[in-house]
């Protein structure tokens, strides 16, 4: 386990990531800003992948010769792993496809069979698409709405706001942890807590925090929180679920199929247990490998490390984007307050070409509305350049991208 | 850097600095709007058609250069075409930009300096989105003076 008394060595870090520690094949340098985006695979990963396919492929809970139950037992301790990182009970711990997945099981499994007109569902105006549009597709099926609570120009839930929009209508609440536009980190265990007193249920998207920072999922008492494997190390093609087991345990089934069953006959099927009552069909087994890999390589660095490490690349990130003539940082500055992904917008520049430039210098950086259009509404642009750090993001690559950015001031001719 | 050069050719930044056709028609024939949902751009374009032909062509808002300097070499190399012209010049473009035909500057005119775009799949749309919305504006046209209008 790590100890935040003696900071990550990210250079260190760097090099046990295959992708970020082999020279690029046209010499130019790497420096990887877009780990909000899906985060580079450490060597441990990608070896127990490896591994798993090469040494005991098999189908999961259902063969009964040991290669089969080996592949059960590698399946398993990736959701025991995933359960552990959050502080969870494992039979809560749904494994699906991707935390879109997962909110899309929630808003379909328990809001078509729960919800009615007159019904809200809130959200916060920072929420990624994932946990807007299903939801809007809910609301369309069972005539509830929608509604957003406002955010503070500085790039925060307005708690006030919020609080009055909690009503006895109010079904679910919705909230991303970590915004990935803004970096903002919310107060969500505050905000469970009104929305409980309130009677509603509620969705934490733990996406952006879950890989950043240790996350207590029993301290928060979410009804659901989902994050994803692949922006936290593992592969892509692994969400989770975890969900207040008798709250699964109430619902009906999102996908039907193999695995989910207890009985099927002419006249009808009987559900599984939770967690495999919502895992229809073959899972994604040798991804769960990478997770609990992923996992466990995490715990070894130790989050809270990880947490200071990106505090720290916040602070820096803020210092060097400050320099660059013409550019405006949105989201909270308090590096207490954020994590460390950041957007701006640039004077006279398109998000397009800043990341088109930057691309050149071996940055890679995301430029678009980030999934979260009604934010990028309220922001009153269309979209940003977003730079997002993790665990192996170095000084190094902080200063790189300064200088990209003044550069591309004077490359384009906007001075 | 030769990747950057030869995407942002001169020829290009020049359309984005100086850019022609930018502006609407008051009492255009056929207006559309059209956004990119990749990055959420918005672009207008109004066409006036006086005797088959794009006797005006304007288009306005917001964007990256490669969107930008597009809809100004647009507006350069349709003024003046039979709209049949101008959908062949369209539909030319957008080979081009999906690599599957060779180039023909004396349709493109400098809209062949975006050959380069080519290459990055995302930036196509940026390049196409003022193409394709005067694609939409002829069509709107047309099904409004084949009901009457």
């Amino acid at each position: 386990m790590g100890s935040s008394a003696t900071a990550l060595d990210a250079t260190a870090r760097k090099a046990e990531f295959p992708l970020l520690a082999t020279p690029r094949p046209d010499g130019r340098p790497l420096h990887y800003l877009d780990s909000a985006a899906t985060s580079q695979k450490p060597q441990v990963v990608l070896d127990a992948m490896d591994a798993y396919y090469r040494e005991t492929n098999a189908n999961v809970h259902r063969g009964v010769y040991e290669m089969a139950a080996e592949a059960t037992n590698r399946f398993e301790a990736g959701r025991t792993a995933a359960a552990r990182l959050v502080n969870h009970p494992r039979d809560g711990l749904v494994l699906t496809k991707n935390a879109t997945e997962a909110i899309n099981l929630v808003a379909w499994a328990w809001g078509t069979r729960t919800l009615g007109a007159g019904d809200e569902i809130l959200i916060t105006g920072m929420e990624h698409h994932s946990n807007t549009v299903p939801w809007q597709i809910v609301a369309t099926i069972t005539g509830a709405t929608v509604v957003f609570a406002p955010i503070t120009p500085g790039g925060e839930v307005d708690m006030d706001a919020l609080r009055g929009l909690m009503t006895e209508r109010t079904r679910m609440v919705g909230m991303v942890h970590t915004s990935n536009v803004l970096g903002t980190i919310n107060p969500v265990e505050e905000i469970v807590a009104m929305a409980h007193a309130a009677g509603a249920l509620t969705l934490v998207d733990a996406t952006q925090s879950v890989p950043h920072m240790p996350v207590d999922a029993a301290a928060i008492d979410s009804d659901f929180l989902v994050f994803t494997g692949h922006k936290m190390c593992g592969p892509t093609g692994i969400g989770c679920l975890a969900g207040r087991p008798e709250v699964l345990e109430a619902m009906e089934p999102f996908l039907g199929g193999g695995e989910m069953i207890s009985d099927v006959t002419t006249e009808g099927s009987t559900w599984a247990e939770i967690p495999l009552k919502f895992e229809a069909g073959t899972p994604p087994i040798a991804e769960a490998v990478g997770l609990a890999a992923a996992v466990e390589y995490l715990e070894g660095i130790g989050l809270d490390r990880i947490r200071s490490h990106e505090r720290e690349m916040c602070v820096q990130m803020l210092a060097a984007l400050d320099e660059v003539p013409g550019l405006t940082v949105l989201g909270p500055r308090d590096p207490d307050r954020r994590g460390a992904a950041f957007s701006w917008v640039m004077d006279d520049l398109h998000p397009h070409d800043i990341a088109q430039f930057l691309d050149s210098r071996g940055i890679c950086v995301r430029a678009g509305h980030h999934c979260a259009k009604p934010l990028m509404r309220t922001l009153g642009t269309q979209s940003t350049t977003r730079a997002s750090a993790y665990l192996y993001t170095t000084d190094d690559d902080v200063l790189a991208l300064r200088d990209a950015l003044v550069e591309c001031r004077s490359w384009f001719g906007v001075g | 850097m030769g990747g950057l050069d030869d995407l942002y050719q001169q020829l290009i930044l020049d359309h984005y600095r100086n850019r022609r056709g930018r502006g609407r028609i008051e009492h255009a024939s056929s207006s559309v709007h059209e956004h990119n949902p990749m990055c959420g751009d918005e672009c207008f374009l109004d066409i006036l058609v006086v005797d088959d032909r794009i006797a005006e062509i304007r288009s306005d808002g917001d964007g990256c250069s490669i969107s930008q300097a597009a809809a100004s070499m647009l507006t350069e190399v349709v003024q003046g075409k039979r709209l049949d012209e101008a959908l062949d010049t369209v539909e030319h473009f957008r080979l081009m930009m999906h690599g599957e035909t060779e180039p023909d500057e004396d349709l493109l005119g400098d809209a062949i300096a975006l050959e380069g775009v080519a290459k990055y799949p995302v930036r196509v749309k940026c390049a196409l989105l003022s193409w394709l919305a005067l694609r939409d504006a002829i069509a709107g046209y047309r099904e409004t003076t084949a009901h009457g209008g």
